[in-house]
């Protein structure tokens, strides 16, 4: 009979301890667990639990302080960047994290997150672009593509009548205080582990005092967008990545050399 | 008993700063005071008036219809305060800058041409010094030396270098005789 | 004693600064902006924080961060700043953290003007944000009063865990008068047990949300904050009283209506007329047992403000209908001279009180008279 010799064997996958072992209320596919998750890995890799306060905002991520395992605060729509300010100019030597969905951080919040990167402001924002309003159901987003269906935008976006759609990341790159700007996706492992690796790289700039830092997630919303989680990310592949291009946006020189 | 002192000219005469001067006179022999400036647009370029009173007991409001005394520094000011001030109150009049006589002879009126004053001791913007020093030999509200340590008071910091033109300033006002 | 001349808005600042402010957020806007111009360098200075925002929504919600976080934490600002940081204040009072707000009114509705008024007291008084909250509203009525609140108002915000609101006027935040100032009091260094400064490792993580999804939550933390405000009301009180003793009626005004009416009673006094001046501190919570006691030995309230007329409904429910009740008012940013109050306080002594209608009715029907003869 075979017997296990447990003392032989590696840990090649665990629970991270910056997230609380809960189920989330998130829709099956949707990538905001694995974004969640990505997160809490990175802060146990780089040991910064314990130092570490996130600002929740409004949208489907709105109890994100629900999975974390560090202390949170939750802001009103938009203004988690303006909340995330206040903590980390009275807790400079503190990690603080927004973590915010495109409608929050680009439509109401616009103003907040635009000055927060023009200070500089020491922080890391996790911004979900899933190009809707999840929460309320599927609505008309500021990243909504052209064409693209919406509960408010039932024929399509048409351009002519509500405008383009804002590619954040670049707009923001263009702000001197702004440290670390990447967009990344999470339709595919490949293209996850690529994200891990960013926030990995925007947390190393808080930690290094080197301004700004956010990664854009493009994230599928499989019931939203009436698909399957498998066609949503096919979806998100087609439509998504050829409007907003994955792409290093703005790197401080003195993160050029690190390597994870 | 309450004195209430309207102090009336164009932006730039320095109508807020000798009102300061006033105050710090007020506060300096240990009374209430409330120096209360018109504030805003029109104190660019335009009309500024601030009333400074000074009390032995708490100040209620810090405006008043009918100032007891009031300096007028040019003649859109003299026209709107000289109906003002009470009975027996003071009237401190810049004729440099105004074209007529006071009419009211129930009040103490000054008339004085205090821009020629104060250009003799060399700068215009001093005008407004002569003319405080004016009321407070009229008045008596307070003594020449409570007015030098009040305006010494108020150039503190990095006006410390006019103290001295001041001083003159307010020598000269103090020994107008009309 | 030191007493020097200080301009209202660069007092409060300092006021704030003796008091442990550890953190300030503001926005420029006339007639407050001295406050902010102070705080800018005198924190700094100090090695304590000082961040000009992007909006009265930034500033409000830096705030938020920064009383969450666990600071003592202040921003001041006028009426037009003051409506755009209610949405803030409300998930303020949602989350139970303290913070301070000084609201330097100014003439309204809309961009109005910049002169004073006390037409913000709805506002902050009666609402403003949304949901079932009531911050404490303290309104002085000189400089001195304004830096002795100032002064304390951290430690009332801490004590229940509320939203302190120190309301002036425009001619409050720019006259300037002699002042003492309170010793400096040392810069907290301990963070508080509930603030989200990070676990560090010692603790289990502290959450501050003003979410509660659930309905029955909500109501419980509606029902703890209502018990809040109740002890507040029974600890919070504060007002002055002028010639009262002999008084046949009162007027009653806060701030600068109320320092107003004073020379008003005064000028009143003099003449014979047996008035005196009752003058709310705390509008939020409001006098209302002093005001009903009063009833017993007064012929009647005369409400005087420089809006139109929303502390009269307070005095009103206090008062119950037992006495009369009259009001006078100037809107928009005018200040009323006590010529104005006294003619009216002449006119009850002489006429007598009228009880039918509403007073606010009685006050509109003579103001376009008064304003156009003026």
């Amino acid at each position: 009979m075979a017997t296990t010799n447990f003392e032989n064997m590696q840990v090649i996958y665990q629970h991270p301890e910056s997230l609380l072992d809960k189920n989330t209320h998130y829709c099956p596919g949707c990538t905001h667990g694995v974004a969640h998750r990505l997160v809490a890995e990175v802060l146990d890799e780089m040991n910064l639990r314990d130092k570490t306060i996130g600002v929740a905002s409004v949208g489907c991520s709105v109890f994100a302080y629900n999975y974390f395992d560090f202390d949170f605060v939750e802001a009103p729509h938009g203004r988690a960047p303006a909340m995330a300010t206040g903590v980390k100019r009275v807790h400079p030597d503190k990690i603080v994290l927004t973590y915010q969905g495109d409608g929050d951080l680009i439509s109401i919040g616009t103003g907040e997150i635009t000055h927060a990167a023009a200070r500089g402001e020491n922080i890391t924002v996790i911004f979900i672009n899933n190009a809707n309003y999840g929460m309320t159901g599927g609505q008309m987003a500021p990243t909504t593509l052209p064409g693209q269906k919406t509960t408010s935008s039932p024929k399509g976006r048409d351009v002519e009548q509500a405008g383009y759609p804002i590619r954040t990341s670049e707009m923001l790159a263009t702000l001197d205080g702004a440290g670390y700007i990447v967009r990344r996706s999470l339709h595919d492992p490949k293209h996850i582990r690529q994200a891990k690796k960013a926030i990995r790289m925007a947390f190393e700039t808080q930690v290094r005092g080197l301004g700004f830092s956010m990664v854009e997630l493009l994230s599928t919303c499989p019931t939203n967008w009436h698909l399957s989680p498998v066609e949503a990310t096919h979806w998100l592949e087609e439509n998504m990545l050829p409007f907003y291009p994955l792409d290093d946006f703005k790197v401080h020189p003195a993160l050029k050399n690190l390597n994870f | 008993m309450q004195n209430e002192t309207v102090i009336a000219g164009f932006g730039g005469q320095g109508v807020l700063f000798v009102g300061k001067v006033l105050a710090h006179a007020a506060l300096e022999v240990g009374m209430e005071v409330t120096w209360f400036p018109s504030y805003g647009p029109e104190m660019r370029g335009g009309t500024a008036n601030c009333t400074v009173i000074f009390s032995n007991e708490e100040i209620g409001s810090p405006q008043v219809l009918n100032p007891t005394s009031a300096i007028v520094m040019n003649q859109p000011s003299l026209d709107k305060y000289e109906d003002m001030v009470v009975k027996d109150g003071y009237l401190i009049v810049n004729t440099s800058m105004t074209n007529r006589e006071v009419k009211r002879k129930d009040i103490h009126a000054v008339c004085l041409p205090a821009t020629e004053i104060a250009e003799e001791i060399g700068d215009k913007r001093l005008t407004n010094i002569v003319m405080l020093a004016a009321l407070i030999k009229a008045s008596d509200f307070f003594g020449q030396a409570e007015m030098e340590t009040a305006l010494k008071k108020s150039l503190e910091g990095k006006k410390n270098d006019l103290v001295a033109a001041n001083m003159i300033a307010l020598q000269k006002g103090f020994e107008f005789r009309a | 004693m030191t007493r020097e001349l200080w301009k209202g808005n660069e007092a409060i600042a300092e006021a704030a600064v003796r008091a442990g402010l550890q953190a300030y957020f503001g926005y420029p806007i006339t007639p407050q902006t001295e406050a902010l111009e102070y705080m800018s360098w005198r924190l700094p200075d100090l090695g304590r924080v000082f961040l000009q925002a992007e909006s009265e929504l930034g500033a409000i919600n830096m705030v938020y961060g920064a009383a969450c976080a666990g600071a003592r934490t202040m921003t001041t600002t006028s009426s037009p700043g003051t409506s755009l940081m209610m949405e803030g204040l409300s998930y303020i009072a949602g989350t139970e953290v303290p913070m301070v707000l000084v609201d330097v009114v100014r003439g309204g509705p809309g961009l109005g003007n910049i002169a004073p008024a006390q037409g913000d007291y709805n506002q902050i008084v009666h609402g403003g944000g949304h949901g079932d909250y009531h911050p404490i509203v303290l309104a002085p009525a000189s400089i001195q009063e304004a830096v002795d609140i100032v002064y304390q108002t951290f430690d009332i915000a801490e004590k229940y865990r509320t939203i302190v609101i120190v309301m002036l006027d425009g001619s409050i935040g720019q006259m300037m008068e002699p002042a003492e100032m309170p010793p400096m009091q040392e810069v907290r260094k301990v963070w508080p047990a509930w603030s989200a400064s990070s676990t560090q490792g010692k603790r289990e993580r502290n959450v501050l949300t003003s979410i509660y999804l659930d309905p029955k939550d909500m109501e419980k933390t509606n029902l703890r904050l209502m018990k809040t405000w109740q002890q507040i009301e029974k600890n919070e009180i504060r007002y002055k009283e002028y010639f009262m003793d002999d008084a046949k009626f009162a007027v009653v005004g806060f701030g600068s209506a109320g320092r107003v009416a004073l020379s008003a009673v005064r000028a009143a006094r003099a003449e014979g007329i047996p008035v005196g001046l009752f003058r709310p501190i705390s509008v939020n919570p409001f006098p209302k047992q002093q005001i009903l006691a009063l009833t017993d030995k007064m012929d009647g309230f005369f409400v005087v403000e420089m809006n139109s007329g929303m502390m009269l409904d307070d005095v009103l429910l206090a008062s119950q209908g037992r006495i009369p009740v009259e009001f006078y008012g100037r809107m928009g940013g005018v200040m009323p001279f006590p010529d104005e109050i006294l003619r009216e306080i002449r006119r009850l002594h002489a006429e007598g009180w009228k009880a039918e209608g509403h007073p606010r009715d009685r006050w509109l029907a003579k103001l376009e008279q008064i304003i156009n003869e003026e």
